[in-house]
């Protein structure tokens, strides 16, 4: 490791790009992806099984349709089921593509580099499917448009003090800025594939797409300018989209929802899962399309360090929950608590934690870290945990709120079931397009690693 | 030289081996009394816009107008829909009740900034371009992977095909050549 150089070596170890490439290399291996004469079997096969839990989707939301919300597990006092964990989830995962794109860039951190683009793909993929549920729930979704500020003959506006406005401008702006991020990122890769391509379809479209980008150094002056003013930007943005959905429920008084460190809690939580995603995802794009040398074990190491930070954030809002439900000597809040590790839901309530508090600290092993195979199954189970976390929030404080008489029990139906698998149908379909056609790792952005790599032999 | 229509040629382009020969080529050439210049790379490159004259852009200014008028924007909406246009008094509240407007405030105010980034990006940039001379160039093709170019353009008032082009080639480049419109 003696030719590594200094200042990319210096956090954890090993290298963020692996010694030895040059700006050609970098672009072929990266846009060779994209632009394969061939698609890979293996490929064919992934994105056949994401396209049939799509398919499913798309049969349940149709059903859904015709039928109404009637045919998922919701009732009254349960009125929010499936429909807003999934959201919560979904919101949550997408925050880590913006983290790594935007916060890592302000702090200078060079191993973001590798991840960024498909972490800020995957960040838009996971909001349009966490957009999808509540307009679902709706019971009306074709009249979703009543949420907006638009010119209506009946006069009416949104109700801007409620938390539930607050979330449609906070995720579609959240949504709109994601993709214009994305999109900025992309620019000169498309201009890299336009003059690679040798198809002329596939030179149309990259050509369009790409605007005439030359690289001309003015040009490159106001992009880096703006890439930075939209890092800043977004960086905010993050900590307010999940602080903004936390208040969805802290702003009820429902116990279990009405606690100050929602905020704070969420955004840990959602940056929780959404690492985990990443390194779900990139675990096994790195080991099939070999790119070993630019998602490096620094890489993995430093996700699963992430992952134990946000961790013990998460395992802490437990116990100040906890504690906040005893040191406020609120009766209802008191049984809340005990009736989450003890009531009808405890398998969630203690699987939550077995997933969330205890196996995260396996990564405090190195040799596990540095196992790619075992940090995969880690991140997975986070992922459950992180389900499991809003589960227990939404539906454990529903079924038991203040007045026994209303107590109901819920269970998602196979409907429910249906429509959250066949989210991840979607996710994984638009993720599969987009890892076939779009470079999956910024090109521009490698070839400044490469100068650092080669720089100093 | 000067005719009335526009010049025979946008250009004249030189390819150079590395960063810092461009970068030299770039002084050199703005040393030289040249002001219509640009340099074409794969990847940002330090210092490459001082060198071809280049310093400062509007862009930032351009997008605080953008987050201004979504601040303004957005607060303006809600003051309006829920003090002017539908009061509702509940329980003797205030009308104007602020804090509850500033998670939406806030919100538009980074929309209204992004877009401005964004489209102020393209727009100060001349993007969308879909045909643009220097295309026409063979070699131009790898100034998105790995070729460097200095172009010095044709409205430069110094420019003089010949003059120019013995100028560039004194500079060292791997490659220098005429861009056609």
């Amino acid at each position: 490791m003696s030719d590594v150089p200094e200042r990319t070596a210096s956090l954890s170890g090993g290298p963020v790009l692996e010694p030895g490439h040059t700006y050609r290399s970098v672009t072929e291996k990266i846009s060779s992806i994209a632009l394969a004469r061939k698609t890979p079997k293996e490929w064919w096969i992934g994105f056949g099984v994401s396209f049939l839990l799509l398919m499913m989707l798309l049969y349940a939301t149709g059903y859904l349709f015709i039928k109404g919300v009637g045919i998922w597990g919701i009732n009254m006092p349960v009125a929010w089921g499936f429909a807003i964990v999934n959201f919560v989830w979904w919101v949550g995962i997408g925050h880590a593509g913006t983290l790594i794109s935007a916060i890592l860039l302000l702090l200078r951190q060079e191993w973001r580099t590798s991840i960024n683009r498909f972490a800020e793909a995957m960040t838009l993929f996971a909001v349009a499917c966490a957009g999808l549920f509540p307009l679902l729930h709706l019971g009306r979704p074709w009249v979703f448009y009543w949420l907006f500020p638009y010119p209506d003959t009946m006069r009416l506006w949104p109700q801007f003090r409620s938390p539930l406005v607050w979330d449609v401008f906070a995720v579609s702006t959240y949504a709109t800025v994601s993709l214009l991020f994305w999109f900025v990122g992309l620019l000169p890769d498309l201009a890299t594939l336009r003059d690679r391509a040798r198809r002329r379809p596939a030179k149309i479209i990259y050509g369009i797409l790409a605007m005439g980008w030359r690289g001309s150094a003015t040009h490159w002056h106001r992009y880096e300018t703006a890439y930075l003013l939209l890092a800043g930007l977004a960086t905010p943005l993050v900590v307010s989209v999940h602080t903004v959905v936390s208040f969805d429920f802290a702003a009820g008084i429902i116990p279990g929802w009405h606690t100050t460190i929602f905020p704070p809690y969420f955004v840990a939580g959602a940056i929780y899962s959404g690492f985990a995603m990443v390194l779900t995802l990139s675990i096994p794009l790195r080991a099939f399309y070999g790119l070993e040398d630019f998602i490096t074990m620094r890489h993995l190491e430093n996700m699963a360090k992430v992952l134990i930070a946000t961790g013990l954030i998460v395992a802490y809002g437990y116990a100040a929950e906890l504690f906040m439900s005893w040191y406020s000597a609120n009766a209802a809040e008191q049984f809340l608590a005990k009736n989450r590790a003890f009531g009808p839901y405890w398998p969630a309530y203690w699987a939550l934690i077995l997933c969330n508090v205890l196996t995260v600290q396996l990564l405090w092993f190195r040799r596990i870290r540095t196992r790619p195979w075992f940090l995969w199954v880690i991140a997975i189970v986070i992922n459950v945990g992180m389900w499991l976390e809003r589960y227990v929030i939404v539906v454990v404080s529903l079924t038991r709120d203040f007045l026994p008489s209303i107590w109901r029990s819920y269970h998602g139906t196979v409907w429910d079931w249906a429509t959250f698998l066949g989210s991840m149908g979607l996710f994984l379909s638009l993720l599969f397009l987009f890892i076939r056609f779009l470079p999956v790792i910024s090109i521009a952005e490698m070839r400044s690693l490469v100068d650092e790599t080669e720089g100093r032999e | 030289m000067k005719r009335a229509g526009r010049p025979p040629i946008y250009g004249i382009l030189a390819e150079f081996e590395d960063r810092e020969r461009l970068l030299e080529a770039a002084q050199t050439a703005s040393g030289a009394g040249y002001r219509a210049l640009d340099a074409y790379t794969p990847l940002p490159v330090e210092g490459l816009s001082d060198a071809i004259g280049f310093h400062h852009t509007r862009l930032p200014w351009v997008v605080f107008t953008g987050a201004a008028l979504g601040a303004l924007g957005g607060f303006g909406m809600q003051l309006y829909a829920s003090a002017v246009h539908y009061p509702l008094n509940i329980g003797g509240r205030p009308l104007n009740s602020w804090p509850a407007f500033i998670p939406i405030t806030f919100e538009l105010t980074v929309l209204g900034a992004s877009l401005f980034a964004v489209f102020g990006l393209l727009a100060l940039n001349g993007l969308p371009t879909p045909y643009h001379p220097l295309f026409n160039v063979d070699r131009f093709e790898f100034a998105s992977r790995e070729a460097l170019f200095l172009c010095i353009k044709s409205k430069d008032p110094k420019f003089d095909r010949a003059a120019t082009r013995r100028f560039l080639e004194g500079l060292r480049p791997h490659e220098v050549s005429e861009v056609e419109w």
